[in-house]
């Protein structure tokens, strides 16, 4: 699969037109505005944001990597159904947590009522950095769960058999054999849990934490300076890169054993383990899914009460459904070439490619609208605020999310599995179809999952870039709370949670073909 | 006679022409909307209805909208930009993307609540006031002016959104009305209270409600927003500051039609439609803010406009949100 050098070129270029873009904003910038910027506060800022990113990925890692292993390898009760119910909180917009979280856990909020009322002692303060660490964390484990429980389906139980038939209890298996082979995954899901963290200001700002995108955000908000903005924008790009530099490190410096097998592993049987296991499952479920769910219902009930009418949105729904599957699907191909390009030539080249592309990923999502429009309207200004734009738009910022769990399986795929194929006769493309494809599946899969219920919620392109009147239910739940109206946000909120559940229920009924 | 007939038609069917240009227009709209659907959409749907203009419309967020609008220039698809706050208004118009409004719309809103250059004009009004728990506190516990919060005693009692444009432009007109110095003064000296910083005006009268605070500074209408949901038994009040006090400035949300519409007939009858007294009441009785227009009723349960002792500015001194953004930077009221 050796790409010409002027394809590897040419992948690059979509995703670096908002740091094209941020550099020629920032060159606008006059001196004393820079002064702004080139203080300590802006320092203490990035360095807090920092800590946040770093907590949410051991976080993040503490609870997508066990229920990735309980989903993919066990034989837990109801694996699917967990599977779903710990995914789709990825599909409800971070402030919606937030809020939900000052709601139930906040100084005068439902359950700290409920502990003093039994004179328990009160809860830590929901505000400040504890309080976004909990809610991005929850905001962000499926990347880490999707992205290992890709890579754990297809993984060749013999090496774990060998281990174990060389004296290693299932623990030291584990952690001698298996850990090291899905490393890679669990770095990538944990790298765009970190930038995610990074690039939020929704939850943030209700958690009333000062993140560094939160002061980018202010800076567009309260100044129409863009150019400002712009000088805060590339210094998370600077972030950005560092960030991903590490996962590159982390993710090559051990080559990974290209192995995977085509019969499905033996479920590990929990035994007893399975209630501590079902526990932890439903512990989650009920921290990042019920939390939100049940804030959302009682806001519904009560609006519903005060004689708010039940608002059904269903051209939205249709427009959040239509938008989410190009998403999926156009990531889901360009994913392919990029991750072969990034994993078979994976030199200093790549790694420069992967930093633009987690670039696009990490920048707040205004910026890469802003952008885009300044390009469109430079370049085909007559495909503006096209639905076209909005999908390649949504691509860009996504793409990364595809790479992750795609290249965690690739990784897996022995060439010399490839060049058994060929050599009892199969064409190239044969070779692909019967071999790569299907070891491939669950990381497309888990691609496609997670850009799916990552487009549904998205909001700054879809209102700046998407063709003009275009209403998603993540829209029209903004619209309603933005101003205050909970009851009426109540109900597309709802429906983007029941939408997004039969959504992913039905991409993993997908996944196990293995025959 | 054949002649006279044909004249005769010519003549009516010109002036039938004529007529059809002079009143009504035809040509679709695109609006940019800084108020989201819930609190102009169905204004929207009525002026389609009975004008017959098709109007397409983009909702966003105001300072949002007013970045793509800039980032758009010459190419922008829109007609009309409706935005939040005058200061957005200010900044387009500022870009020189904004043309002149015909007197006839202008002179309908008070000389005060529109641009000067005739750029845009207000749709609404809204009051800036203190929301107050009604469990704790009477109105006379209050500070008389907005600089009482200064005080020891508000120690960790306050609430603010200094990320909100609302509250920025406050501070805008304070530096205005009266100094940077005494701006300064009035963020040191409430910071050195300790305020809780929110995310918006809901945040604020949810958390009086919730008590995690006493006191928050806020707009009018969130509270009878709260109100209308969840009924009279909702333990937050509204304090209007007395005094001409910058603590009680009315800001305006308001519309101008943008330099490169070929639309501008239909534009201006969508903003004259908003300026209609049918459109005036839905503003009142809807979302809660104050019409503009005279001798249309206020929103129940808040005083009329014309008692609300608003300091004398001139709104389109508010563009200044740059030196307010570096005078809250610079306190540490921002990050």
């Amino acid at each position: 699969m050796a790409a010409p050098a002027r394809v590897r070129r040419g992948a690059g270029l979509p995703p670096a037109l908002p740091l094209v873009y941020l550099v020629l904003r920032a060159l606008d910038v006059d001196r004393s505005a820079l002064d702004l910027i080139l203080r300590p506060r802006t320092l203490e800022v990035l360095v807090a944001s920092l800590s946040l990113g770093l907590a949410v990925a051991v976080g993040s890692i503490g609870l997508g990597l066990p229920l990735a292993w309980l989903t993919a390898r066990t034989d837990l009760p109801g694996r699917r159904l967990w599977t779903v119910l710990t995914v789709v909180p990825l599909a409800i917009p971070s402030y919606v947590i937030a809020f939900a979280f000052v709601a139930a856990l906040g100084p005068r909020g439902a359950l700290s009522q409920l502990l003093r009322d039994l004179g328990l002692p009160g809860l830590p303060s929901i505000y400040g950095f504890g309080g976004a660490v909990l809610v991005l964390t929850l905001a962000t484990y499926p990347y880490v769960l999707l992205a290992t429980r890709a890579a754990l389906l297809r993984f060749d139980p013999a090496i774990e058999e060998a281990g174990r038939a060389l004296g290693d209890g299932p623990l030291d298996a584990f952690r001698r054999v298996t850990l090291p082979l899905i490393a890679p995954a669990i770095a990538g899901g944990a790298l765009l849990a970190v930038l995610y963290a990074l690039a939020d200001f929704g939850a943030v700002a209700i958690l009333q934490f000062d993140s560094f995108a939160r002061a980018i955000y202010i800076q567009y908000r309260a100044s129409f300076d863009r150019s400002l903005a712009a000088i805060l924008a590339l210094m998370l790009v600077g972030v950005t890169f560092a960030v991903a530099w590490i996962e590159w490190r982390v993710r090559t410096r051990r080559p990974a054993i290209p192995l995977a097998a085509r019969r499905p592993p033996p479920p590990v049987r929990l035994g007893r383990w399975r209630w501590p296991a079902l526990a932890l499952c439903g512990a989650v479920t009920a921290l990042a899914l019920v939390v939100p769910a049940g804030t959302i219902l009682f806001w519904l009930l009560r609006g519903l009460g005060q004689g708010e009418p039940l608002r059904l949105l269903g051209s939205a729904a249709a427009n959040s459904l239509l938008a989410g599957l190009l998403a999926a699907l156009i990531v889901a191909a360009l994913s392919l070439p990029v991750v072969f390009l990034l994993v078979r030539h994976s030199g200093r080249l790549a790694a420069w490619l992967e930093g633009i592309l987690y670039s696009a990923y990490a920048v707040p999502g205004i910026v890469l609208a802003l952008a885009t429009a300044f390009f469109v309207l430079n370049v085909t200004p007559i495909l503006y605020q096209s639905l076209v734009v909005l999908v390649l738009a949504y691509a860009v910022r996504f793409l990364p999310q595809a790479i992750a769990p795609a290249r965690a399986s690739l990784v897996q795929v022995a060439p010399r599995l490839v060049e058994a194929a060929r050599t009892l006769g199969d064409s190239p493309p044969a070779a692909f179809r019967q071999i790569t494809l299907p070891l491939l599946r669950p990381g497309v899969i888990a691609g496609m999952a997670l850009v799916f219920l990552t487009t549904v919620k998205e909001l700054p392109l879809t209102l700046l870039l998407g063709p003009t009147g275009f209403e998603t239910l993540a829209t029209a739940i903004w619209g309603a709370a933005t101003e205050g109206f909970f009851a009426r946000a109540a109900a597309p909120a709802a429906m983007l949670m029941i939408l997004s559940g039969a959504t992913v229920g039905l991409l993993f009924r997908a996944e196990d073909p293995v025959r | 006679m054949r002649l006279i007939g044909l004249t005769l038609a010519a003549v009516v069917g010109l002036s039938l022409a004529a007529l059809g240009c002079a009143t009504a227009p035809t040509a679709a709209i695109t609006i940019y909307s800084g108020r989201t659907e819930d609190l102009i959409g169905p204004l929207i749907e009525s002026f389609k209805s009975e004008t017959g203009i098709q109007a397409e419309v983009r909702y966003g967020d105001t300072a949002e909208l007013a970045a793509l609008l800039l980032e758009e220039g010459a190419n922008t698809p829109a007609d009309v930009y409706i935005a939040q706050d005058a200061g957005a208004l200010g900044a387009v118009a500022g870009a020189g993307q904004l043309r002149a409004l015909p007197d006839e719309l202008l002179g309908r809103v008070p000389a005060a609540l529109r641009s000067p250059a005739g750029q845009w004009v207000g749709l609404s009004g809204r009051a800036r006031v203190v929301v107050y728990d009604s469990r704790e506190l009477t109105p006379d516990q209050l500070p008389a002016t907005i600089h009482g919060f200064t005080d020891e005693q508000w120690h960790g009692r306050l609430g603010w959104a200094p990320t909100n444009g609302s509250f920025q432009a406050f501070v805008t007109a304070m530096r205005v009305l009266e100094g940077e110095d005494a701006a300064r003064a009035w963020l040191e000296g409430v910071q050195a209270n300790e305020p809780r910083a929110y995310e918006g005006n809901t945040q604020i009268v949810q958390a009086v409600a919730d008590g995690e605070i006493d006191a928050g500074l806020v707009n009018h209408y969130y509270l009878l927003r709260f109100l209308a949901e969840q009924g009279e038994s909702f333990p937050v009040r509204n304090h209007f500051l007395t005094g001409s006090d910058p603590g009680a400035l009315i800001n305006v949300a308001g519309a101008g039609i943008l330099a490169p519409s070929d639309a501008e007939a239909s534009a201006r009858r969508f903003i004259d439609f908003l300026l209609q007294p049918e459109s005036q009441r839905y503003f009142a009785q809807e979302t809660f803010e104050y019409p503009l227009v005279a001798g249309i009723d206020g929103p129940a349960g808040a005083p009329p406009l014309e008692q609300i002792q608003t300091p004398d500015i001139d709104l389109s001194d508010l563009s200044d949100l740059q030196g307010t953004l570096r005078l809250l930077n610079e306190t540490g009221v921002l990050p």
